[in-house]
């Protein structure tokens, strides 16, 4: 393998690991919130 | 119990509970911190030239040092918050603390596959026993034991008391540790392979993109954060909201039997 | 506090004088560890003299596992935590009791390995004074992150499995400075040790504070 193969590996897992991960928490976010009711959700900002 | 009829009735037309763990702040940070992100994946292959010493494999560089200095940093917020709930017994502290690990577990992940998939054309091996990368590997598995024991199947304030102090111990673990296999290889080799591997070259832009690195990573960082800690938050309340249903639902039973006039014998102790 | 600490740990030896569990259980099990890195190394190839210091405090580690689980054990039964909370014994002295406890047993079952490898892997005795030490400080601190980590996981359905997972990389430092310690010990040159006890004491310092400070919120709880 080429150097610039082993870099887009190593920046390629973590960017693709953090897009995961971000969008899980919206999912799960989303699902929890129906299950919440409006008032305990209000975030301050 | 209120409806959710009611709820909504309750409140002026307008004025909208968000339908996730967004708001407007948090949607701001994510904009920003997404542009920062493809800005320095910009600065990291095009922007920037081949290293002198390093060629290629310099571009790792500016993720690498900025994802463990993210997990760092979600080790000491951990800490802080752990103290905190021990002092304080508030419900967000323990939320926060437990987010913060999650989150420290994934990046120091990241750390160890940037480490190693920068190690293998350097090295010629995936892993070494160098300090650096295996106080990580420690550390890693430090988080994996506080997010075993805040799984564990408890009543909700035993779990977070007992994660608390594991999490007061999380900087000291981590320090000693750190501090114990440094010493251990120094004995064996010189230096840590890392530092001879290169040379902080004198260009502007190499120092500019390093550092930019660790404003996007940490800009990422504090909206996963925020992100985390309101999944958390969620699940507090729906766990919560359960107790209050069950609770509730065994004094109606309660009462209903006491009206009976049948003997309770049994079953209905405390 | 102290007062405390002396009931609590004269309960857990007398306890331990009347059943035995230590001697009859871990302590031989402590010497089977022994004769399986025997079995896992090759004896004549010298591996096991020069891996002696290691393999000491591996087993070291295995018997605390075991200790501690059998400590907190003792606490198991129903109400009993409750009856030592509503005792009015002081949360700090519960912990210094329990700790001190746990490094008497240890420290038997330490003394006993130590013949086992002079003997079994012939190594000779050098360096007494970084050893005894070296054991004091070490023991010191395994037992004071044992009777922490223990508390952290008694009662707990999963306890058995939890336990090493969370004890054993915290004590992953005192497995390095103890393992040098002993080496320079018994290749006799000491002088190369004692960076490693100062370790090894502030390891113990640290988790004898945070013990005595943490104990009573943990004790409060359930």
């Amino acid at each position: 393998m080429s150097d610039m193969s082993y870099m887009y590996l190593g920046w390629g897992v973590p960017l693709v690991t953090l897009a995961v991960y971000s969008a899980s928490l919206v999912v799960r976010g989303r699902a929890l919130s129906r299950k919440v009711p409006a008032e305990r959700r209000r975030w301050t900002s | 119990m209120t409806t959710p009829q009611a709820i909504s009735a309750s409140h002026p037309a307008g004025v909208r509970a968000p339908n996730g763990t967004g708001s407007s702040v948090s949607r701001v940070l994510g904009v920003v911190a997404l542009a920062a992100m493809g800005l320095l994946v910009w600065l990291a292959f095009v922007a920037s030239p081949r290293d002198a010493i390093q060629g290629d494999l310099v571009r790792l560089l500016f993720l690498h040092p900025a994802l463990a200095w993210t997990a760092y940093l979600a080790c000491f917020i951990a800490t802080a918050a752990s103290i905190q709930h021990l002092r304080k017994g508030t419900v967000g502290s323990d939320i926060l603390a437990h987010s913060a690990v999650e989150l420290g577990a994934v990046m120091t992940l990241l750390t160890l596959v940037t480490g190693s998939v920068w190690g293998r054309p350097t090295w010629g091996v995936w892993w070494v026993w160098d300090a650096r990368l295996t106080s990580t590997a420690m550390l890693f598995l430090l988080l994996l034991g506080y997010l075993a024991l805040h799984r564990i199947d408890a009543a909700p304030e035993v779990r977070s008391k007992r994660s608390a102090v594991l999490g007061v111990l999380l900087v000291p673990n981590v320090l000693l540790v750190h501090q114990s296999v440094e010493w251990w290889r120094t004995l064996h080799q010189d230096a840590t392979l890392l530092d001879r591997q290169f040379d902080f070259g004198t260009s502007d832009l190499f120092m500019f993109t390093m550092i930019f690195g660790f404003v996007a990573v940490t800009l990422v960082f504090s909206w996963l954060l925020l992100h985390r800690f309101r999944v958390g938050w969620l699940e507090h309340q729906v766990e919560s909201e359960w107790l209050d249903e069950a609770i509730e639902a065994r004094r109606a039973e309660a009462h209903a039997e006491s009206h009976d006039g049948t003997p309770t014998t049994g079953g209905v102790a405390r | 506090m102290l007062r405390d600490a002396r009931l609590i740990a004269a309960k857990d030896l007398r306890i331990e004088l009347r059943s035995k569990v230590t001697a009859s259980q871990i302590l031989p099990f402590a010497l089977l560890v022994l004769m399986l890195f025997a079995f896992a190394l090759d004896p004549d190839s010298q591996a096991l003299e020069r891996a002696t210091p290691g393999l000491f405090w591996v087993a070291v580690l295995f018997v605390t596992v075991l200790a501690v689980e059998r400590s907190f054990s003792l606490e198991g039964g129903d109400g009993v935590r409750d009856a030592l909370r509503l005792a009015g014994l002081e949360p700090g002295g519960v912990f210094l009791g329990k700790f001190a406890a746990l490094v008497v047993q240890l420290l038997v079952v330490e003394v006993v390995l130590l013949l086992g490898v002079l003997l079994l892997y012939s190594r000779d005795l050098a360096g007494v004074g970084l050893l005894a030490a070296t054991m004091l400080a070490a023991t010191a601190g395994i037992g004071a992150a044992g009777t922490l980590y223990g508390v952290l996981a008694a009662g707990l359905r999963v306890r058995e499995t939890l336990l090493p997972f969370l004890l054993l990389p915290v004590l992953a430092p005192v497995l390095i400075a103890a393992t040098r310690a002993f080496e320079s010990a018994l290749d006799g040159v000491p002088s190369d040790g004692w960076p490693w006890f100062n370790l090894l004491a502030v390891f113990a310092l640290v988790y004898i504070g945070i013990g005595i400070l943490t104990f009573g919120s943990l004790l409060e709880e359930s």
